[in-house]
């Protein structure tokens, strides 16, 4: 059976099981808010899982009986014997579907009855749900799971699923104390340690075979139980993540919604309870994010942002925390919006309100009963969620905070303890200290031997350049107080990505291997440091810290910038290790083009007057700001297009396309094309040939002759009455690149060049002591200075000599 | 507080040690030391599968380092979830009191009150009751260091 099916069947039981006595108190205090409370979330789990699991009946059931529970908690409706009943009966019918689901009995379909009893003024339903006595139906395809949602009224027979599986199946799991297995674990750790204390003992007294092969088989035997205690409390993350993919498939399905999920961290581990204990508050987050937080395709090409909303969920280590993310770049909270209902359902008074920060009127989405989601969705919005979600997590001593802005999105991080833990790391040796650095963190190891890694020095700091690019360098020793006991160019090169942080490397004496530990918190003194992440026991029993990247990022004065705007909207991850999501448009030439995503910061709709033909190109102005416009070919006549925004972190272009068409993850590996231009070359993309974008070509002839406004040489036309200066010349010029002005203008005097045109002003203008050219109406005046004012190119020619070559020739 | 006490030496002094405070007293081979950490904080220490921290009694008073020679015994305590082998000079006796933890009347150095939980008589011999928990915590100076 599904394993998923299998947690929800768990986990329905388990919470019926505590529920019980609270159904019963229910029953003689319906008005009792905390009692209503817990069986309302209950169905409200129920709801979400169904949806994701896929199970109609349930959903069904549990979504009016969420309904109705809901009606009375926001006090629309009073709670009376009857709806008790009817309550109690679906909640039984639940709880008779579940145990179907396993043993793949049959249960009469009148659920449509029970629903209808949930309305007030219905009549009481039957008291019990009635279990039909049948032949277990013949297993059935995993694949026919929940299909007869399409005819599911009147008393049919009809099976919720029909599992594989053996009937009234007992579970094949058992619950045990958390204790038991701590004692189990460190026992076996123990034997290990007595292991290797014999191994050494029989060494040093000279082999006999026959005990080295009872020995070895023992070693084996020890092995393979540490392996499996150790399972026993640990799994990777990923457990809880695969089940991700097909639930914002299915949700964004639901909701008419593209997204695309990035998940990250998979191979973190963790205790198995806290995997468990975050399920629930990870699957409401992913809903809300899909739900509430990214936008419709439509206004999401409408807010200039790609079709596809992006999610990413990661999980990774952080000191003695695991912290799980789930980012999105949707619309983001409106904590104004969330203030005024807060407001509205007297969860805060107006004078409480009063000068409430952002930051913590987004709090507010913790509050219970509070949500801002328009219409209510089987997927979530009814100001359930977020509340349970923080109860759940703090219960575990985690902590859940929020972070969103107004139309970029929303990031939702959980902070659970790492109460125990296995990482991958790598040990390295600096000072004659061993520590474990987490894999995860890490990029790549480089051995500085001054070609491919050089070390440097710069204004005292220590960086190297690996391959061209230069990184900050931590000297591990030196920053632990210690003494390097390798000189400078025998050094290993641990080049780490801490989330969060930039890229930097850590200079250690040795590295000597990669090694799964078992990491335990430190000490309070030891993580007061910031630098250390837990305490390991490797198999030779010698003590080992495992290093905090971000700790030493943050302590070496490498970070500490706080989250900013870019940080919000996640960059563009890689998909699968070998392709890029990559952006397919039509150009303006009708050709379909390709660039990689990554590299588009948006996409606008611009209006054909924001374009602007100066210094020599075209332009294109936003925030006040001209950026280049790159295109294809002209532009022509439309009276608005779009444009894709890029950056390489110094520059920013525009690049004038027809339309987007699709963002596919692609190998950008290609067709190279014969000559460097526009296009990279030509890859196909479904069949279809696609060229790809040279972006390298792009922002070298985007920069080739990019001059600021300031730098821009400013010509002073002395006759400001004259129709032809103002007419005539002062567009030739700008076109030019030049900033133009008169004499009563007040940048006047900022002037670099004077252009006149009469005789009378020569004296005047002399005084100025500027350079100055005469435009004469006669072609052939050979006088210096004087230029034919029809003479175009000897104009600008004269101009750029004058002005001293500030311009670069272009 | 009446019970057992462990008598130890610390920092030249001998101290009594409630023993319900004490897991076990074990003697210490290899410390590995832990750069960067506060001055009481000696290193770690695997007593058996399990990765103590080790602490420094006399650095935890006095501010002064233990020799390596007395760095051979260690009294096993846990605090807040979290194992510490404290290392003291000596492990004298265990004796049983009947009378009461009586609260100390001497002006004592800064280092050692912020320890004390009171004084005890063992033999017309007056002996400092010494909170394990304080020695873990370090006092400022150490920290500082």
């Amino acid at each position: 059976m599904d394993e998923l099916l299998v947690d929800f069947i768990t986990e329905t039981r388990e919470t019926l099981e505590t529920l019980a006595s609270e159904i019963v108190a229910w029953e003689t205090a319906p008005s009792d808010r905390a009692l209503l409370d817990s069986i309302f979330r209950f169905v409200h789990t129920v709801k979400g899982s169904c949806g994701f699991l896929n199970l109609p009946r349930l959903g069904l059931l549990s979504h009016a009986a969420e309904d109705v529970l809901a009606d009375c908690r926001a006090e629309r409706l009073l709670p009376d014997a009857a709806l008790v009943t009817a309550v109690l009966a679906v909640i039984d019918r639940i709880s008779a579907l579940t145990e179907a689901l396993e043993s793949g009995e049959a249960i009469i379909d009148d659920d449509a009855q029970l629903i209808a009893a949930l309305r007030p003024g219905a009549a009481a339903p039957a008291q019990n749900p009635l279990f039909a006595p049948s032949s277990a139906p013949a297993a059935a395809e995993p694949e026919t799971l929940a299909q007869d949602g399409e005819d599911e009224t009147g008393g049919r027979m009809v099976s919720q699923q029909a599992p594989s599986a053996p009937a009234r199946g007992s579970p094949r799991s058992i619950r045990l104390p958390v204790q038991l297995l701590d004692r189990m674990m460190a026992g076996v750790s123990d034997m290990v340690l007595a292991r290797n204390d014999l191994s050494r003992r029989l060494r040093d007294n000279g082999a006999d075979p026959a005990i080295d092969a009872a020995f070895e088989r023992l070693t084996l035997c020890i092995g393979e139980m540490r392996e499996s205690i150790t399972r026993t409390r640990m799994a990777r993350i990923e457990n809880l993540f695969s089940a991700l993919p097909r639930m914002v498939r299915d949700v964004s399905a639901e909701l008419g919604k593209r997204v695309v999920l990035e998940i990250d961290g998979n191979d973190v581990e963790l205790d198995r309870e806290m995997i468990e204990m975050i399920r629930d508050p990870l699957t409401h987050i992913v809903r809300n994010a899909i739900d509430h937080g990214i936008e419709s395709p439509g206004d999401r090409v409408l807010a200039g942002k790609s079709v596809h909303g992006r999610l990413r969920v990661s999980a990774r280590q952080a000191g003695n925390q695991i912290a799980i993310e789930a980012v999105d770049d949707g619309g983001g909270i409106d904590a104004d919006r969330l203030l005024a209902k807060a407001i509205e359902n007297n969860v805060l008074s107006a004078e409480k309100a009063v000068g409430m920060s952002w930051h913590a009127k987004l709090q507010l989405i913790f509050t219970p009963g509070l949500s801002t989601a328009q219409n209510v969705t089987s997927i979530s919005g009814r100001g359930v969620g977020m509340d349970v979600v923080r109860a759940n997590v703090e219960r575990i001593g985690g902590l859940v905070e929020v972070d969103s802005r107004p139309g970029q999105g929303t990031r939702l991080s959980m902070k659970v303890p790492l109460t125990l833990t296995i990482i991958p790391a790598l040990t390295v040796s600096a000072g004659g200290h061993q520590f474990a650095i987490p894999r995860s963190a890490i990029d790549e190891l480089v051995r500085v031997n001054g070609v491919s890694a050089r070390l440097g020095d710069l204004g005292g700091a220590k960086v190297v350049n690996i391959r061209g690019r230069r990184l900050s360098v931590v000297m591990l020793a030196s920053f632990l107080g210690l003494e390097s006991q390798r000189p400078d160019d025998q050094l290993t090169m641990v080049v780490l990505k801490p989330a969060g942080g930039d890229i930097f490397a850590v200079a250690v004496d040795e590295v000597h291997d990669h090694e799964e530990l078992v990491v335990k918190p430190a000490a309070p003194a030891l993580m007061a440091t910031g630098i250390y992440a837990g305490t390991t026991l490797p198999d030779n029993s010698h003590p080992m810290l495992l290093l905090d990247p971000g700790g030493i990022a943050q302590m070496a004065g490498l970070l500490g910038q706080s989250v900013e705007a870019d940080d919000i909207i996640p960059a563009a991850g890689v998909v699968v290790d070998t392709t890029e999501p990559t952006l397919i448009f039509r150009d303006l030439d009708n050709v379909e083009r390709a660039i990689q995503l990554a590299l588009v910061e948006r996409i606008d709709e611009a209006p054909a007057h924001s374009i602007a033909f100066s210094a020599g190109r075209l332009r294109i102005s936003r925030d006040d700001k001209l950026v280049p416009l790159m295109s294809c070919g002209p532009i022509g006549d439309r009276a608005s297009f779009r444009v894709l925004r890029m950056s390489d972190g110094n520059m920013s272009i525009a690049y004038a396309i027809s339309e987007v068409i699709d963002i596919v993850p692609m190998d950008i590996a290609c067709e190279p094309a014969i000559e460097p231009g526009l296009v990279a070359g030509v890859t196909l993309v479904d069949g279809r040939p696609v060229e790809l974008i040279d972006i390298h070509w792009l922002f070298a002839e985007a920069s080739r002759d990019d001059i600021g406004p300031a730098h821009q040489p400013l010509c002073l036309l002395s006759d400001s009455a004259d129709p032809w200066s103002r007419q005539v010349l002062l567009p030739l010029l700008r076109s030019a690149g030049y900033r133009v002005t008169f004499p009563d203008h007040a940048d006047a005097n900022e002037a670099d060049i004077i252009l006149t045109g009469a005789e009378a002003d020569d004296r005047i203008e002399r005084a100025r002591d500027l350079p100055m050219i005469h435009l004469t109406t006669h072609r052939d005046d050979s006088r210096p200075d004087r230029v034919y004012r029809y003479d175009r190119k000897g104009l600008l020619e004269t101009l750029r000599r004058q002005t001293g070559g500030r311009r670069r020739a272009s | 507080m009446i019970g057992l006490f462990l008598i130890v030496t610390i920092a030249g002094k001998r101290v009594a040690l409630p023993a319900s405070t004490v897991e076990s007293v074990v003697e210490i081979d290899e410390i590995e030391a832990v750069p960067l950490v506060p001055r009481h904080i000696a290193g770690l220490f695997a007593l058996r599968s399990r990765v103590m921290t080790v602490i420094d009694s006399s650095a935890s008073v006095d501010g002064s380092r233990l020799e390596r020679k007395d760095r051979t015994e260690a009294v096993i305590v846990n605090c807040e979830g979290h194992g510490y082998a404290i290392l003291v000079e000596n492990v004298d006796d265990v004796v049983q009191l009947t009378e009461p933890v009586m609260p100390c009347r001497a002006v004592l150095q800064p280092g050692w009150a912020r320890v004390a939980l009171g004084v005890i008589e063992i033999d017309d011999e007056t002996l400092l009751v010494v909170d394990p928990a304080a020695l873990v915590e370090g006092s400022e100076v150490s920290a500082a260091a």
